[in-house]
């Protein structure tokens, strides 16, 4: 092998670029030599220097990526439709409606929640959590009613079928979520219990933000859209 | 809760760059999976579990590869009756279903799951049991899809098994439902696995690994998840739809209640095309890795290289519209999608002109590794040189659905993909096994592969421009298509000979006695710091990286993480851009949830196929397996807490 090592002035480092924390004198390292002592580090942290926190944003883009599509398969089959909604009337409005009410006022102790959660208070962010519980509740009911006024089946024809699997889709989402904040909750009540907790609960309501922000464009899409 | 006492009265044991062998056997105790076949249900080693995917991989490569001889041979001379229309319908589909979502999607994953911690110095994946659960998925998936074929219900409908020939009025039985539901296993896996290597990647690098010190494998393999995220979740809705259409009467795809049947080409190609990319992107990397390693030099343009990926990877989402050049769209639409299909040759040149460069400044040793990565030049470039043609509509409207497309499409993936992947295996079988595969046995697998390929897959161009069309289970005499047909069927036994050769030479040497050394080819990226095989714990000490090759560089200081627990499954988090150094949580251990979930999960989706109740009465042990997982035990509890340390 050949002095491959000289070869690189490109994959060497600019003298003075920073190499990590604590890059030499700073605090972090170690009086040993060669050694990046990193047992002052925390064990947990919040928002992008948590695992969770990818993970979710991840599930997000995911899902994100699924509603758009779902979204997209509406329009186009109102697109090959000579009219639209095919043979029934547009949606009532008033559980819908409502719903979207509820889910945006859920947005308030989902906010404080993830207050909670980030200064680490385990008494406020259960409570909260349990007041979220409770929004889920009612938006459960509420989203179980909707169906009754959507006016079309799934078997009658596309526009009823796509109709249904938007709505569908999203509340298989409303369920998840209200089982992952009630787990989340008895564990914050019971116990056993770990720092790291506050982070669930912090990217808990950030999921939450997903859930409810997803529904405005769907609810415009189900409700407004057969009325233009 | 009082963590600090817990802590003060035991210090842990710590890692270091000169840690003794108390410290190391510790990192083995805390790391190793479970022993026993028991113990085997629970592990989530990314190294276990990677090479049980790559096992499991290339299992439905081989059955796949079988289905593809039974044609060969059905096709051999005109006029056979060697198997029924029927099992040659289902043959087809099984052999393209299982080549795409069986093997080459998930296979490229199951690698960067093995190599991408070793990589970039780390100890783990992140979310070492989901990464667990979606090996398990992913195996009943394709579990599930070869019952059902044996079983007699195998899919007929093609791999892209359009509507309306998949709907139930002229698919009945379960064929097509179960093809549905394996895609709903295989894309979960997929999506599972994309959020373990893209927060891996992102969040666990050594320190001092910046994203613009990332091996061009690792960027690779980043791109490539990414696509996942945005690719997969189109099929998945467009096999629901077609289920749902089957099962519970919606009219997605059916014209006489307003459905539409090009709805399901524009969900499925919006995922197949980019799929390409799943499936060739990956081997970029590797081709990379191995001509850096071979070229005895870094790969030149390295900016250039990513730029080209991230480039590619855009491109790849506007492309699918030229596999549905023979519907009714609009012409404006197709030019448009003519001039991206040609636009990616661009990014794709500019790669392989920078691996020109790389092989011709360096200096250059001929092994089967770099033997692989030539072969995929000359037929990547012929299968790229045929797609172009492809992507011009008019050319397009003359060879579609005919083995013209069957010999580019295989061109561009067997090119593309297996051709590297083959490199890609000789050259880190070394650190996978700790043994060297054999030389000879190598040149022979690759001659008779390269040499097979051709044979097979050449005439069928010829073919494709002498009218013969795909799919048609026999031809009759007097066509002119009997010779090159022989001559296809001679070539997939030669091919079928090097794969031969390939588990002999496997064979071989995971019985030999001779190790490999922890670098044998000589390479500068980081898994080859490391033994091979590496330790459960991957690394004695975390490295601290100062370059692209921190083998072929000197060390710097400090040249090693330390302080680490050695007794709990601590790992370091780093940020995302620089890779300094934020926390460092514990991981969880070895556990039977992951199977648990999988197998609820399996409940749920099988039960579907058959009662669409399966849905609501199949969520609920899914909801237990999910939240026994979750909740964590009083023990693990009580040793976070005594390592906690709040930020």
């Amino acid at each position: 092998m050949t002095a491959i090592g000289d070869r690189g002035p490109a994959t060497t480092d600019r003298p003075g670029e920073p190499c990590g924390p604590g890059g030499p004198g700073e605090p972090g390292e170690s009086g040993k030599p060669g050694g990046l002592d990193v047992r002052h580090l925390p064990s947990y942290s919040f928002g992008q220097g948590s695992l969770m926190w990818w993970s979710t944003m991840g599930l997000m883009l995911i899902e994100g990526t699924v509603f758009a599509i779902g979204v997209m398969m509406y329009f186009y089959l109102r697109g090959v439709a000579s009219v639209w909604p095919i043979d029934a009337v547009p949606p009532a409005l008033r559980w819908g409606t409502l719903n979207t009410a509820v889910l945006l006022l859920s947005l308030w102790p989902n906010q404080m929640a993830k207050r909670a959660a980030d200064r680490q208070d385990r008494r406020c962010a259960r409570r909260w959590l349990a007041v979220c519980v409770a929004f889920s509740l009612v938006f459960l009911g509420v989203r179980a009613l909707e169906f009754t006024t959507l006016n079309v089946s799934w078997h009658a024809n596309a526009y009823g079928s796509v109709v249904w699997l938007l709505l569908g889709l999203h509340t298989t989402h409303l369920v998840t979520d209200t089982i992952d904040t009630t787990v989340l909750a008895v564990l914050l009540y019971k116990g056993p219990f770990e720092g790291k907790r506050f982070v669930d609960v912090s990217e808990n309501a950030l999921y939450w933000y997903f859930v409810v922000g997803s529904w405005l464009p769907i609810y415009a899409v189900i409700y407004l859209a057969p009325l233009g | 809760m009082s963590p600090r006492s817990a802590a003060a009265h035991s210090e842990p044991l710590r890692d270091g760059a000169h840690a003794g062998p108390l410290v190391l056997r510790a990192l083995h105790a805390t790391w190793s999976d479970p022993p026993g076949w028991r113990g085997s249900l629970r592990a989530i080693d990314h190294k276990t579990i990677a090479r049980r995917f790559i096992v499991a991989t290339f299992v439905f490569f081989l059955l796949g590869g079988l289905l593809a001889l039974a044609m060969r041979l059905q096709l051999a001379r005109p006029g056979l009756r060697l198997v029924s229309p029927e099992l040659y319908n289902q043959l087809f589909t099984m052999h393209g279903t299982t080549m795409m979502f069986l093997f080459a999607v998930p296979v490229m994953q199951a690698v960067a799951l093995y190599l991408v911690p070793l990589m970039i110095g780390a100890r783990s994946v992140a979310f070492p049991r989901m990464n667990a659960f979606a090996f398990w998925v992913f195996v009943m998936g394709g579990a599930f899809l070869y019952a059902g074929f044996f079983l007699g219900s195998g899919p007929n409908t093609g791999w892209f098994s359009y509507v309306p020939l998949a709907s139930s009025d002229y698919a009945p039985g379960k064929g097509v439902d179960i093809w549905a539901q394996m895609i709903t296993f295989t894309e979960l896996s997929a999506l599972l696995v994309a959020i373990v290597l893209i927060t891996t990647i992102f969040k666990m690098r050594a320190p001092g690994m910046t994203l613009g010190r990332m091996p061009l494998f690792v960027w690779a393999t980043l791109v490539t998840q990414f696509m996942v995220l945005f690719a997969m979740p189109s099929v998945m809705l467009g096999s629901t739809a077609l289920i749902l259409d089957r099962l519970v009467g919606t009219h997605f795809y059916n014209p006489a209640r307003g459905g539409d049947v090009l709805l399901w080409q524009h969900l499925f190609w919006f995922f197949g095309h980019p799929e390409v990319y799943l499936i060739f992107i990956p081997p970029l990397g590797f081709i990379s890795s191995i001509i850096s390693t071979f070229a005895r030099r870094p790969v030149f343009g390295y900016r250039a290289m990513v730029l080209a990926l991230v480039a590619t990877a855009f491109l790849a989402f506007g492309l699918w519209v030229h596999h549905m050049f023979a519907t009714n769209l609009p012409e404006v639409g197709k030019a448009f999608f003519t001039a991206a299909s040609l636009a990616i040759a661009v990014p794709s040149a500019v790669q392989i002109f920078c691996w020109i460069a790389t092989l011709w400044n360096g200096r250059v040793v001929f092994r089967t590794p770099l033997l692989f990565v030539l072969a995929f030049f000359v037929i990547l470039v012929a299968g790229g040189m045929t797609g172009l043609m492809l992507a011009s509509v008019s050319l397009d409207l003359q060879v579609h659905d005919t083995y013209f497309v069957v010999a580019h499409l295989h061109y561009v993936l067997l090119g593309g993909a297996v051709f590297p992947l083959f490199g890609a295996i000789y050259y880190w079988f070394p650190k996978f096994t700790g043994r060297m595969l054999g030389e000879t046995l190598g040149r022979w697998h690759f001659w008779l592969f390269f040499v097979g390929f051709n044979v097979t897959f050449f005439p069928m161009h010829l073919l494709g421009l002498h009218g013969m069309p795909r799919r048609v289970w026999t031809y009759s005499q007097g066509l002119g298509w009997d010779g090159m047909n022989a001559t296809a069927t001679v070539g997939a036994f030669v091919i079928a000979a090097s794969v031969a050769v390939f588990l002999v030479n496997v064979a071989l040497s995971v019985r030999g006695k001779a190790r490999a050394t922890a670098d044998p080819w000589g390479a500068g990226t980081l898994e080859w710091s490391t033994a091979s095989p590496p330790p459960p714990y991957n690394f004695d000490a975390l490295p601290v990286i100062r370059g692209r090759e921190p083998l072929w560089m000197p060390s710097g200081r400090p040249s090693h993480v330390s302080g680490l627990a050695a007794d709990a499954r601590e790992v370091l988090v780093t940020s995302a851009l620089e890779a300094r150094p934020e926390s460092r949580p514990l991981f969880p251990k070895p556990s039977l949830w992951p199977l648990l979930g999988a197998l609820a999960t399996t409940v749920l989706f099988i039960g579907s196929v058959y009662t669409p109740w399966a849905v609501v009465w199949g969520a609920v042990p899914v909801t237990v397996a999910l939240v026994g997982w979750f909740w964590p035990g009083r023990r693990e509890t009580e040793q976070a807490l005594a390592l906690e340390r709040s930020p």
